[in-house]
């Protein structure tokens, strides 16, 4: 392997619905600041059926080229056929580093087209940078449950391969009218790489905010005690136009929804506000929570380790605190109007 | 039909701490146990032998200790446990792993391999379907319901927003989550019966087929940089307060930060 023949930092573009996943704008803009270090490009990837419509926002959030694979069989995510298409894009276009969002999908066919085209893939990456002497990509991620964090190199093999944890990196400001060069890609004998069948596609999340984009979030853990009073951070969280969010206790109990799970195998959020309600803060819980803006956390164990990671800690019990914290809320509200 | 079942000792990362001076992992003292995924998937397959009947193998890469997840996925009802063990295979990343796993499975009769779809220590989530790719078969990852259809799986296949219901044709890899099901216990019988001589059989390198170049450390594509701990931002301000008191102080805390 000749590493010099491979130039270029790819993204895989994942859609859902013709909606690009927010996690891919905000792997083109990292890719934006690798392909500046390394004096390269930024390629988009796009797989689907019928997904002209999203070349422009992915233009604008700044790829500078777009190859896009554009088929029926590939109009719903299954394994093969996507790990086909990029393996055989990897093979034709020689990337030096692809990036992947560490989602259901990425995290699926990640795996299979780094073992198809013999390379190393670093999982669930929360920092990516070039070294500046051999400008190979540093991709550090937790390991250990969040215990410790291992920056991992894949020296002698490309593409680089890395799986980015959504909510991480940061998405470039849209730059509005900006466009680049798409280049159509059709990969040989698509429809033999068909090896299973959707029988059903069942949506389960109602159309409530992802906790991944609330700017505020409400976070209720084991010390709410039950299902019912998540009904106060309910409460709490609108007056502040928030979402709820919960720790893996609160999930394990079946007080709350695993997609409200913050924390290391649950989503990282970074609101500008993150209200952690009778949450005591397991590392696994940190990792998932520590880079929010402003952290405030409630909790009746003076000793609980939220309290280290949070900029106002109240030593108290969030039962009796949130609705009076509401209620306060309310009163500057209407003071304020 | 022969289930291949692969499963992994981990430590319980629960339980793991950081040592405040050294800031170092404190390993001592920490409980060994089977990957939760994994138990989930071994659960998955016990259930497929009861209602269709099956012959089951498990399979674990690991040191010499790991006979000890074997030994109770026997206890649980599994048929029979292969240990893959040499320091050749030693240093391993997630490439050399699966190659080496999948060549171990070569060597037995299969029609469904299930893993976990990630460890507690690694959460890679990237062995199952890469062994699934050095065998050429197609794999299922996530997978909240199994069912067996003749010679087809039925998979409910989880996503954050959404499941897929996917058939697929035997042979085949799905990788479980321990949301699958509830893990049975061992039975006094079946711990008694695990712990029979012959039970376990090992794989050492001579054993395996797959080629240097592709096992251990030196088969690995990706190298371990640096490790180190966190560094957990500094400590913000405590207050004890009543009640009220309290949801005052969070206001005017919040009015300071020009949040509301």
């Amino acid at each position: 392997m000749n590493l010099q023949d491979y130039k270029g930092v790819f993204v895989f573009v994942q859609q859902v619905d013709g909606k690009v996943t927010n996690v891919s704008y905000e792997l083109i803009g990292k890719a934006k600041e690798l392909a500046a270090d390394l004096g390269t490009e930024v390629t988009a990837v796009l797989l689907g059926h019928q997904v002209d419509g999203l070349c422009k926002p992915l233009a604008e959030y700044g790829a500078d080229r777009i190859i896009k694979i554009d088929d029926k069989l590939l109009e719903t995510y299954m394994t093969e056929p996507y790990a086909y298409c990029m393996a055989e894009t990897i093979k034709k276009y020689k990337p030096e580093a692809v990036l992947v969002g560490a989602t259901a999908i990425g995290r699926d066919v990640g795996p299979r087209i780094s073992a198809r085209v013999h390379t190393g893939l670093t999982a669930d990456c929360t920092g990516l940078a070039v070294d500046p002497e051999s400008g190979n990509l540093q991709m550090t991620r937790p390991a250990f449950g969040g215990n410790i964090m291992a920056t991992i190199i894949c020296p002698e093999h490309r593409p680089q391969m890395a799986t980015v944890r959504p909510g991480v990196m940061k998405k470039l400001p849209r730059e509005e009218g900006r466009t680049c060069p798409v280049e159509e890609f059709v990969p040989a004998d698509l429809d033999q790489h068909i090896n299973v069948e959707i029988l059903e596609v069942v949506k389960t999340a109602a159309a409530k905010m992802d906790i991944q984009d609330a700017k505020i979030l409400v976070s209720g853990g084991r010390g709410m005690c039950s299902a019912e009073n998540f009904h106060l951070l309910q409460e709490l969280a609108d007056v502040l136009g928030g979402t709820v969010s919960c720790s893996r206790a609160a999930v394990d109990a079946g007080w709350a929804e695993k997609d409200m799970q913050v924390g290391q195998t649950g989503k990282t959020v970074r609101p500008n506000l993150y209200i952690a309600c009778g949450i005591s803060g397991a590392i696994q819980h940190l990792a998932g929570m520590e880079d929010s803006d402003v952290i405030v956390a409630i909790n009746k164990d003076e000793t609980a380790p939220i309290f280290e990671v949070a900029d106002y800690g109240i030593v108290g019990d969030a039962l009796q605190i949130v609705p009076l914290l509401t209620e306060a809320l309310k009163r500057e509200i209407v003071a304020k109007a | 039909m022969n289930i291949v079942v692969c499963i992994k000792q981990v430590p319980d990362t629960n339980e793991v701490k950081i040592d405040p001076v050294t800031g170092t992992l404190i390993r001592d003292g920490i409980p060994s146990i089977m990957n939760p995924d994994d138990k989930a998937g071994l659960e998955a397959a016990l259930r497929i032998k009861e209602q269709n009947g099956a012959h089951i193998a498990v399979v674990s890469m690991g040191p010499p200790q790991a006979d000890a997840v074997l030994r109770e996925a026997l206890a649980m009802g599994a048929d029979e446990g292969y240990l893959i063990t040499d320091r050749a295979f030693g240093g391993a990343d997630t490439w050399a792993t699966s190659s080496t796993i999948a060549s171990a499975i070569e060597k037995l009769p299969y029609d469904l391999i299930i893993t976990g779809r990630q460890a507690i220590d690694g959460d890679t989530a990237q062995v199952g379907p890469q062994i699934a790719e050095h065998l050429g078969l197609a794999n299922i990852s996530y997978a909240e319901d199994i069912k067996v259809e003749g010679d087809y799986v039925i998979v409910k296949r989880q996503f954050e927003d959404r499941y897929h219901v996917l058939k697929a044709k035997m042979p085949c890899l799905i990788t479980a989550l321990s949301e699958l099901n509830e893990p049975r216990y061992m039975t006094p019988g079946g711990i008694f019966d695990a712990y029979r001589e012959g039970d376990v059989k090992t794989f050492t390198r001579p054993d395996l087929a797959v080629s240097d170049d592709n096992i251990g450390l030196k088969g690995s594509p990706t190298r371990v940089f640096k490790s180190f701990t966190k560094a957990l931002k500094a400590a913000g301000t405590k207050v004890q307060l009543d009640p009220q008191e309290s949801a005052d102080y969070i206001v005017e805390k919040l009015k300071e930060k020009f949040i509301i």
